[in-house]
């Protein structure tokens, strides 16, 4: 098996999908000629010429929109937006009418659209570059939003995505781009969408996570572990909406303690919502308050500041340690 | 324009209205801005700053443009590539430097702006953000402001080529139409979009092609022709003074180095092309229109060259001696009644 990054991951993914249906394109900013502003579409021009692999011009609701007809027209289009904090630009085009295009017409018309984006903060890049934005993304009935956390999920989550009938955005944290490498299939294969994956057993709280914030939720597990022998169950989400509530809810009523981890500011968003509704499935089975551990309520700080800003282990362990003690 | 590339009974400066000390003026500012940007993309190789965007190539065309500006009256929104522009309208090394090391006592945000993202209330100087022609609509809502108060002032708004195909560029410029506001849309076309080539970007031969859509004058301009600009700039405010609305002046330029700091360029220009635009290069040419016309001598070129530089080192070390704003100030600035 080879071993590569998430970036390789996620062109290989592309690769194998765009040979196998002649119906996936591939558009955005500087996807085309270069191979994308972190490589990701390296080579998959002059592989399947600039009718499928195309540069549009710098616009991101006329990406989006031009997606949504295509894609009413039968093909999958893919299409990049830059840095995710572009896709205010496109959000009329993303929530208002492809997400709705199903509901809007009875069925009658579907938007088979992936829009990726990369996103997420600890490389020193400014907000609206960083910004973990995904919070309003999953307010958007018929909208899935899919968030990988290492490359060998990154690979089958993405075939899923491109294969799925309903527009997905797929979420690719800049941190993981290439900060370490995994085991990868060549071949296709696929994650199915809404399902979340145990990463990591224990018995004493869950902690539920995507994106980046995985590896500090398993490193806060095993510091954890060593240190107070203690085991923490961590919960990847992999797909943010829909949520896989039922690998959570089975996972508290085991462990009877919760704490969710996100990078995104703290108000509303994906922690929130899984509080929510871990509080509709197992509430009876919780001996402690779900603690949400977040980044503070401020617009995506600077490069200088941005490492006390985000969550770290030290901050989980804190966390693991109140909601054991409650 | 009432003159020809070519002309020597008279300078072509003073044709424009322009004395020798004004072409000097320009020329400093070309080159203040070029040494600055020199050293901080030097900054960044040698990993001291994080993140660098470079307006080398198309300081002519800002520093032209800022000269038909008024200083003390006028209203700037600039974009990125703007180092001369901002320098023109009172920033110093200094400034820019605190700002691309986000100390605490950066003037323009104490340390949080992206950098290259200028501002200084001070000089009159509106923010950018990362989202490219966001700065458009704004600039259609300032000239209104100034002119509900009675305020007789420009407004200039700069942008790339690229940035043009948003829809805020489109709004923008409809709304300035409608009300005949006396903004000047300023296009820097240095040809790339990052990757992208003018070609795959717009449809017509040039982004000014399109004000004639919203009832004003499009313009365009070879941006390394600085007197040409000058004249150009000069009638658009003077346009804009006169009530009658908006100019988009399109000054054809190119941008010598990788689109930022985190750019390859060789994946998608030439290094040949990218060295005959260092031929053409403003810096290149009017320093010779200035040496050939007397107005400058190479010994006098050099002295300046040397006194810039010595400022802006002195700026550098100044910079890195400053302190980081505090972790706990990240909280700041929220809302009005926040900390
Ligand atoms: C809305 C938005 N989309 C994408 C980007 C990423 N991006 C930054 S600069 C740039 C190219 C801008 O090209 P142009 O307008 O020609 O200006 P230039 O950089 O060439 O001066 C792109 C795509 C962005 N900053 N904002
Ligand atoms: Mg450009």
């Amino acid at each position: 098996m080879a071993v590569m990054t998430m970036i390789q991951a996620i062109t290989q993914a592309l690769d194998l999908e765009l040979a196998r249906d002649e119906k996936v394109l591939l558009f955005g900013e500087d996807v085309g000629q270069s191979g994308g502003v972190f490589r990701a579409t390296d080579g998959l021009q002059k592989k399947y010429g600039d009718q499928r692999v195309f540069d549009t011009p710098l616009a991101e609701s006329g990406i989006a929109g031009l997606a949504t007809g295509l894609g009413l027209q039968g093909f999958r289009p893919i299409a990049e937006i830059q840095f995710f904090g572009f896709v205010f630009e496109a959000m009329d085009e993303i929530a208002g009418q492809a997400a709705r295009m199903r509901y809007r017409s009875g069925g009658r018309y579907t938007c088979p659209v992936v829009y990726r984006a990369p996103f997420g903060g600890g490389v020193k890049t400014p907000e609206l570059h960083a910004d973990s934005l995904e919070g309003i993304l999953m307010q958007t009935p018929g909208l899935k939003v899919v968030i990988p956390s290492n490359p060998y999920d990154a690979k089958g989550l993405l075939i899923s995505a491109i294969r799925d009938n309903d527009p997905v955005f797929f979420l690719e944290h800049m941190k993981l781009y290439r900060s370490f490498k995994q085991e990868v299939p060549e071949e296709a294969y696929t994650i199915p969408l809404g399902k979340a994956n145990v990463v990591r057993e224990g018995k004493d709280v869950t902690i539920v996570t995507y994106g980046a914030m995985v590896n500090t939720a398993v490193q806060a597990a095993e510091t954890w572990a060593k240190t107070r022998g203690i085991t923490a169950e961590v919960i990847d989400l992999r797909t943010i909406s829909p949520i896989d509530i039922e690998t959570i809810a089975s996972s508290v009523k085991k462990t009877h303690r919760a704490v969710v981890l996100q990078e995104a500011q703290r108000t509303s968003g994906v922690a929130a919502e899984i509080v929510a509704q871990i509080n509709e499935q197992a509430m009876f089975y919780l001996e402690a308050p779900i603690l949400r551990i977040t980044a503070p309520d401020t617009v995506f700080p600077y490069a200088q500041i941005e490492d006390e800003w985000l969550p770290t282990q030290t901050r989980v362990i804190e966390g693991l340690e109140k909601v054991l003690s409650m | 324009m009432a003159f020809e590339i070519g002309e020597t009974a008279v300078k072509r400066h003073r044709h424009i209205g322009l004395t020798d000390q004004d072409v000097m003026n320009i020329y400093e500012n070309m080159l203040l801005a070029r040494v600055l940007d020199e050293r901080m993309w030097l900054l960044n190789r040698a990993g001291k700053l994080p993140f660098v965007v470079s307006g080398q190539g198309q300081e002519g065309a800002q520093a032209a443009a800022a000269y038909a500006l008024d200083k003390q009256r006028d209203v700037i929104l600039p974009y990125y590539r703007d180092l001369a522009m901002v320098l023109a309208f009172g920033e110093t090394p200094l400034d820019i430097l605190l700002a691309n090391f986000g100390r605490a006592n950066d003037l323009s945000s104490g340390g949080r702006q992206m950098p290259g993202h200028f501002s200084a209330r001070r000089h009159r100087i509106f923010s950018q953000s990362s989202p490219v022609t966001t700065q458009l609509p704004h600039a259609a809502g300032i000239a209104l402001a100034a002119r509900m108060r009675g305020e007789d002032l420009v407004t200039y708004v700069s942008f790339g080529e690229g940035s043009s195909n948003q829809g805020d560029f489109h709004e923008a410029c409809n709304f300035a139409g409608v009300h005949k506001l006396p903004v000047i849309f300023f296009c820097e076309n240095n040809h790339y979009a990052i990757s992208v080539p003018l070609h795959k970007q717009i449809g017509s031969k040039y982004v000014a092609d399109r004000a004639a859509g919203y009832g004003f004058p499009g313009i365009v301009v070879d941006g390394n022709d600085v007197l040409s600009v000058y004249a150009h700039m000069k009638d658009a405010v003077e346009r804009a003074l006169r009530g009658e609305g908006p100019t988009l002046i399109e000054a054809l330029t190119y941008r010598l180095h990788p689109h930022s700091s985190d750019d390859d360029d060789r994946s998608y220009r030439s290094k040949e092309e990218v060295e005959a635009a260092r031929a053409r290069d403003a810096l290149v040419t009017f320093r010779r229109y200035m040496i050939d016309e007397g107005v400058l001598t190479e010994q006098e070129e050099k002295d300046l060259r040397n006194r810039l530089t010595q400022d802006v080192d002195r700026a550098i070390e100044e910079a890195e001696r400053s302190p980081l704003p505090a972790p706990e100030s990240a909280l700041n600035h929220v809302y009005a009644d926040g900390k």
